[in-house]
């Protein structure tokens, strides 16, 4: 009965500018610091365009007029320098395409459509539709999904109401298995930065990590400072990378076998008595067991597997041992690969632990941030089902919810009494985020209420009954900025612009939406910097000093190494840094990571991978008027020898068709490239969109997440591996060449 | 004095973050630019290599955009600085056929020849070029190459370094280092 209730409504709203015009609120240009601020030529902000949230400045010139935002030079995030995504923040907010009023999902003979409507009505739409979800089943049948700043006030308005299911992508499609190997091995798992002491670093190993095509920007920095001094770089990677350009070894690894690299480098380490004696004995557990899991991992192994020289695998196991513990084998971020990724991450962070690397200078240090104490409210009701009871005995290891169970918690086939039915998105465009994107849309179909909050018409707008349009970073405060890091600080958003249009901060919509509910009492703030200032008071820190510099240093909690009078202690059933995990053998998980052989491409068919360029975050950025000029679509690259066998030259246009059939929707130009080797196509992640409301990127490139409709879900906590698809190439029509 | 870049091709990672910049300083309209990033890749995979650039004018000291401009318009100014004087530009395309290095374009706002000013008013003002000011790898330098001891002139006595084309013997004043 619900089925194509809600169609993807690429088309925007009718009658569109009839509020906007009526209220004359339309902007088409900033007002002047002057009239907003007067006496001031620059507001703190820390950046949104990606995760890193960089301290920094929005500036207005002599004049008066808005000219540029540049990264705050105190914070140790970005040390005054932005990366270009930040440099270009400015046009998000110019965006012309942005999400203008609230929108609501009408019904007509001849359709469905978008209706513009005002914040009460859309309030009102929502809370009306909420609370019948909440009388009939619970709030528990809420579900959040968000990304980023405002998902926090939403977070806050469904564990008002009641519910404990919101969830957020950067974890099961993300940095989860890191985070879940991390927590097994030292009792804690990796926050965000990672606390990578890179520039004091010996010897850094990227494998899975491409630092200069991810602008992770402390750690991009930092590299370049190891560059600098000519510290050993080794890169894994099938492709030549950026970093891996920059490296002093480049080990070309046959994709999918980066867990036999990692074995073979332990036994290196373990058979040549290169490892931390001390520190093994000292903090670990599980030596011995090891020791004969990797006896018969051996280069020579390793070499048949991975089609890497094996006196090359010796040679980097070497180079890490000698430069020890000033050694970073990076853990990575985006690690949903094979749905082995938990034991993969369990390899590096083990291998970590036998250079001695974890709390040490030059390694990893222990992350430093700043206590921001929570602003007063009402305990939140306890729920009583969570996103715990949606794994349904799966994932076990997970310990923040996974946001594909909560898919399978609000999907038709869900045969259990926990069901979702009402879904909030902030933030995330779920579309190229998720893969296997048809069971999403079968889960979003079968809501009664979905509620979608961004600043663009991404493609899970096109889904919503209600569209919440919110404003940018640059017009909002947000919570304070309180990033772990080699020094604790606290970093403040204020808002430097007049919201444009009708948009609104997501703080604003949720004490508008807790009205209805009276839930007032939770969200007990008049303007935001009630919140921040009454936070900074309790921290003893002036927050017109904090709004002044934008950033203050308070002191650090810990030593940022370990110190050898005040010794460290480890959350694990050992109270040691688990080699063997006693929480992977308990829930029936391998204890030592093993090898796990992944299917290889049929004929005619590559490895599909997909990566990241520095100038874009995910699929958030592609209509950024800046960032499109730069890089407004990326190539499929191709190798040499495949594009001769296919008969294709640069700038040919192709689709890809995955080993399951789906094709494409748009097409991508050619780059032949030597790159890249002959058995895999790469791609940037986060193009190809299908809503046409976003004019600049538009259908322009294909999206990656389309083609992953053979996910690889890892056991351990529900990690979604992202490339398990093959794809073969289609030449689609000729072009001109590509310079 | 000489104003010159140095530009680290070890450390670049292409980010485009100096061209977003530029873009940001100048309002540059959309589709146009003053600097981009160059990609050269060597070799056959496996055994290949790769080096970044930005690239932009290189304020040559025998450039060719002077020597053919038919208005002095297109001068060499203070500091070795290459610049085009709206005022006497008539839109003859001359100094953007003549750049060997393909720097210079119209501007379709007022249809003059333009290119990358080395930020001469920021420099003049004691300021970085923007871009040099933005780059999250510190790869870019600027200076005067007859200050012996500003960091570009240090960079450039210790470091291995190349200039773009230079048998078009323009002698440019941007430098990359390897």
């Amino acid at each position: 009965m619900k089925t194509n209730r809600r169609d993807f409504l690429k088309i925007s709203g009718l009658g569109l500018g009839g509020i906007l015009a009526s209220r004359d609120i339309a902007q088409t240009a900033a007002s002047t610091v002057d009239e907003l601020f007067p006496g001031k030529k620059r507001i703190p902000t820390y950046c949104e365009v990606c995760f890193w949230k960089c301290a920094a400045w929005v500036k207005w010139n002599k004049k008066g007029e808005l000219c540029k935002i540049v990264g705050n030079e105190s914070d140790p995030l970005c040390k005054g320098r932005l990366c270009p995504r930040g440099t270009a923040g400015l046009g998000m907010y110019s965006d012309p395409d942005r999400l203008k009023t609230p929108l609501i999902r009408s019904y007509t003979r001849k359709g469905q459509y978008y209706r513009e409507a005002s914040w009460p009505e859309a309030i009102d739409y929502i809370a009306s539709r909420t609370r019948k979800i909440i009388n009939e089943s619970g709030a528990e049948s809420l579900a959040l999904f968000s990304h980023g700043s405002g998902g926090k006030h939403f977070t806050r308005f469904l564990r008002a109401l009641g519910s404990g299911n919101y969830t957020a992508p950067s974890y099961a499609q993300c940095r989860g298995p890191r985070d879940v190997a991390f927590k097994a091995t030292y009792g804690t798992p990796l926050p965000s930065p990672e606390p990578l002491d890179i520039k004091n670093t010996n010897c850094l190993v990227l494998i899975g990590s491409h630092l200069g095509e991810n602008m992770h920007n402390s750690q991009v920095q930092e590299m370049s400072q190891l560059i600098d001094r000519g510290v050993d770089i080794i890169t894994v990677d099938p492709r030549l990378s950026t970093a891996a350009a920059h490296s002093t070894m480049w080990l070309p690894i046959k994709p999918a076998t980066d867990l036999a690299l990692l074995l073979a480098w332990m036994n290196v380490i373990i058979e040549e008595g290169l490892y931390d004696r001390n520190y093994i004995e000292n903090y670990c557990f599980g030596f011995e067991d090891l020791q004969t899991h990797l006896e018969d991992k051996t280069p020579e192994w390793a070499a048949s597997i991975t089609n890497l020289d094996p006196e090359k695998i010796r040679k980097a196991a070497r180079m890490m041992a000698q430069a020890a513990p000033s050694v970073i084998v990076h853990p990575g971020r985006h690690v949903t690969w094979y749905g082995d990724d938990t034991q993969r991450s369990r390899a590096i962070a083990i291998l970590n632990a036998l250079l001695g690397s974890y709390g040490r200078k030059g390694g990893i240090f222990i992350p430093q941030a700043a206590k921001i104490p929570s602003y007063p409210h009402p305990a939140y009701p306890k729920p009583k089902w969570d996103w715990k009871q949606t794994l349904n005995g799966r994932y076990s290891l997970a310990h923040l919810s996974v946001s594909n169970a909560l898919i399978d918690a609000s999907h038709p086939d869900n045969a259990t009494d926990n069901k979702i039915r009402g879904w909030f998105i902030v933030g995330t465009n779920l579309i190229h985020t998720v893969p296997d994107i048809p069971r999403t849309i079968e889960a979003l179909q079968n809501q009664d209420l979905v509620v979608v909050v961004d600043t663009m018409p991404a493609e899970i707008t096109g889904y919503a009954d209600v569209v919440l349009p919110e404003c940018t970073y640059l017009e909002r405060y947000d919570d304070l900025r309180a990033s772990p890091y080699r020094e604790a600080t606290v970093a403040v958003r204020t808002p430097a612009l007049k919201p444009k249009w009708l948009t609104k901060p997501a703080y604003w919509m949720v004490k508008k939406l807790a009205y209805k509910f009276g839930l007032q009492p939770y969200f007990n703030y008049s303007d935001y910097d009630d919140v921040l200032s009454w936070q900074a008071n309790q921290m003893g820190i002036s927050y017109t000093e904090l709004v002044e510099k934008g950033m203050l240093k308070v002191p650090n909690p810990s030593n940022l190494y370990f110190d050898p009078v005040d010794q460290p202690t480890f959350n694990t059933a050992t109270g040691m840094i688990e080699l063997y995990s006693f929480a992977f053998e308990d829930e029936g998980f391998d204890p030592l990571p093993d090898y796990t052989e992944h299917p290889e491409p049929p004929d005619g068919y590559f490895r599909l991978n997909y990566g990241r360029a520095p100038m874009h975050t995910f699929s958030r950025t592609g209509n950024n008027h800046f960032l499109y000029d730069l890089y407004p679509e990326s190539p499929v690259w191709v190798n040499p020898e495949v594009a001769e066998n296919l008969g294709l030259r640069n700038g040919d246009r192709v689709i890809l068709e995955n080993s399951e059939g789906v094709s494409s929707e748009f097409s991508a130009k050619v780059r032949v490239t030597n790159r890249i080797g002959p058995d895999s196509v790469y791609m940037v992640h986060g193009f190809g969109h299908s809503d046409p409301r976003m004019k600049k990127t538009y259908a322009k490139g294909i999206s990656d997440t389309q083609l992953m409709t053979n996910v690889m879900i890892d056991p351990v906590m529900g990690g979604t591996g992202m490339r398990g698809n093959f794809v073969k190439i289609r030449k689609k029509s000729r072009e001109g060449l590509f310079s | 004095m000489r104003y010159a870049m140095a530009i680290d091709t070890r450390k670049c990672v292409g980010c485009g973050d100096c061209v977003v910049a530029c873009q940001e300083q100048y309002d540059i309209p959309a589709g146009y630019c003053r600097s981009w990033i160059a990609e050269q890749v060597k070799g056959k995979y496996p055994n290949v290599s790769m080096e970044m650039r930005s690239e932009r004018c290189n304020h040559c000291a025998d450039a060719p955009c002077v020597v053919c401009c038919p208005t002095d318009s297109s001068h060499i100014s203070e500091g070795g600085i290459v610049l085009t004087d709206p005022d006497l530009c008539i839109g003859c395309g001359a100094c953007i056929e003549s750049c060997p290095y393909d720097a210079r374009y119209f501007d379709p706002v007022n249809g003059n020849a333009t290119k990358c000013t080395f930020c001469h008013e920021r420099v003049a003002g004691g300021k970085l070029p923007a871009c040099v000011e933005v780059c999250p790898t510190y790869c870019m330098f600027f200076g005067d190459l007859d200050d012996p001891n500003a960091e570009i002139t240090k960079l450039l006595r210790e470091r291995d370094y190349k200039t773009l084309k230079p048998e078009m013997g323009t002698e440019p004043h941007i430098f990359y280092l390897s």
